[in-house]
């Protein structure tokens, strides 16, 4: 439990890998909100049962990650960690879902375990790029840029609030499971019985702090808008970014690329 | 510079569970005062200094800065010329870097990027804080956000500062540096604090509150001197006022 605080420590990675100066970092932030958009709406409108065709789309997030130099084991561990919520959505196809798909050897494949091996990897390639979104541009630039393209102003402070909240949160729970671990000794885990007790300290002392926040942050002027030091104009290349990685999305979502290669293999030797 | 005076007249305050913290309280705090607030824990310090930036607004009675009375109206002109240095630095530094951080306030004043800069560089450098700038806050020693909280505050040039238990938890030399660095500003400054010694260093008046009321105001060595007073406050006197029990043991 004492490691949550290290744990905590380290979710803030994202925060500080966002200031770093890369030429992903350098873009418009709101070329790379839209880039990601379209990733995700062409992600989202693959069928059901495709899997192969979603391997190319690997290619983004994965030269993002490279030109934006953002550690794979901080990305990765991010995914991982949310992970128990796909599988809790996908994990019903392959009991419910019988039909044959394909054979491997002697194995049948049923449609079933098909579709949730596509969930899997939408799920994968949706939240590596919006975690890459986050950490090649920080949360206040995001803001800015979603009121640049006119989002209500009420949608973007939500947003940012609750990203803001968040570590507030986290950090209250950090030090109540510490103070609880320091005085209970043999035991591991929490108790059901304190869980109640606990959650509800949390949630008061979380307001609380986020009451005072806010109030640091009305002191200093605060009134909803987001200001920034520096903002990024668009450019050719922000343009040139958008269009060519949406270009390279519908042609993955169009041709089946790896199949396209096969044959190209196949049909050459 | 306009002469910003601090007037409270009969302020009354009930937190929503019916504690009484502020009970009729009046004071004047004239342009360039450096005045202490000094009382136990729960006297209604935070409370006071709650008011003079509109956190709180008093149940009865009225707050006026400068020439303007507190209301919603006139509270983002108040807010840009009274500055809060917040208890728990914690609180108060929430972006992603010390440097953003700094230039908040200016930002929100409306000022352009490159003045808002301008202004933050300054200063992060009237606290000696340069080095840190691009630090992200939560990773910085207690003394080092205490610095850069001030920083924070200063950045948007107010006239009148508020302090919170600004000398809490730093080590005895971060503590003199912040000693130092507040001697040399000229701003009307509000001190809520228990650290006595600290107020001799810099608060020419000193105000008692007990149970939300003033018990007493006057020149600070006057008021530190009053034993039966400072009972009544559950103050004790400054160490440095006290004789020292190693060189001149108590004659038994």
């Amino acid at each position: 439990m004492i490691n949550l605080h290290s744990r905590w420590m380290d979710l803030r990675r994202l925060d500080e890998l966002a200031a770093n100066d890369t030429e992903i970092h350098r873009l418009n932030p709101c070329t790379k909100i839209v880039t990601t958009a379209i990733f995700l709406i062409v992600v989202a409108s693959f069928s059901k049962y495709e899997l192969i065709s979603l391997f190319p789309l690997f290619l983004y997030p994965l030269t993002l990650m490279n030109r934006a130099a953002l550690p794979f084991s901080v990305i990765a561990k991010r995914v991982f960690a949310t992970m128990p919520f796909v599988l809790f959505i996908g994990i019903f196809n392959p009991l419910l879902d019988h039909t044959p798909g394909f054979q491997v050897g002697p194995f049948l494949i049923s449609n079933g375990w098909i579709s949730f091996f596509s969930i899997l990897l939408r799920f994968i390639l949706a939240v590596t790029s919006a975690l890459i979104l986050v950490a090649t541009t920080g949360m206040d630039k995001i803001g800015s840029a979603l009121l640049r393209m006119h989002v209500p102003k009420m949608f973007v402070i939500q947003l940012m609030f609750m990203y803001r909240y968040l570590y507030v949160l986290l950090d209250e729970l950090s030090r109540t499971l510490l103070a609880y671990s320091l005085r209970s000794f043999n035991e591991t885990g929490l108790p059901f019985r304190v869980w109640g007790p606990m959650l509800g300290q949390l949630l008061l002392r979380t307001i609380d702090r986020a009451q005072r926040i806010y109030q640091a942050m009305l002191c200093r002027g605060f009134s909803g808008e987001v200001r920034l030091l520096r903002y990024n104009a668009l450019a050719k290349k922000d343009i040139a970014y958008c269009l060519g990685w949406s270009a390279f999305f519908l042609a993955a979502r169009i041709y089946n690329i790896p199949q396209w290669l096969g044959a190209l293999l196949i049909g050459r030797y | 510079m306009s002469h910003h005076i601090i007037e409270i007249k009969d302020i009354e305050y009930m937190y929503p569970d019916k504690t009484k913290a502020l009970d009729g309280l009046s004071l004047r705090i004239l342009h360039g005062e450096a005045v202490a607030i000094v009382g136990a824990n729960g006297a209604g310090k935070s409370t006071l200094l709650s008011h003079l930036i509109g956190v709180l607004i008093p149940s009865s009675g009225t707050v006026r800065i400068g020439d303007y009375p507190l209301n919603k109206e006139t509270l983002t002109h108040i807010r840009r010329s009274v500055g809060m240095v917040f208890q728990n630095s914690d609180d108060q530094l929430f972006m992603p870097t010390v440097f953003d951080d700094v230039a908040f306030g200016p930002l929100n004043m409306g000022l352009p990027p490159e003045e808002a800069t301008q202004r933050a560089l300054d200063a992060l450098k009237t606290v000696d804080a340069v080095h840190l700038k691009d630090r992200p806050p939560y990773k910085l020693s207690g003394g080092q956000k205490r610095s850069v909280a001030i920083a924070s505050v200063l950045s948007m040039l107010p006239d009148i500062l508020v302090m919170d238990e600004p000398s809490a938890g730093l080590d005895p030399y971060c503590r003199r540096q912040l000693i130092t660095l507040l001697q040399s500003f000229k701003h009307t400054k509000i001190i809520a604090t228990h650290d006595l010694d600290l107020v001799i260093d810099l608060c020419e008046r000193t105000v008692v509150l007990s149970n939300g009321k003033i018990i007493a105001d006057g020149p600070t060595l006057q008021i530190f001197n009053d034993d039966v007073l400072l009972q009544k406050g559950r103050l004790e006197k400054p160490l440095r006022m006290q004789g020292c029990p190693i060189c001149k043991p108590a004659i038994r």
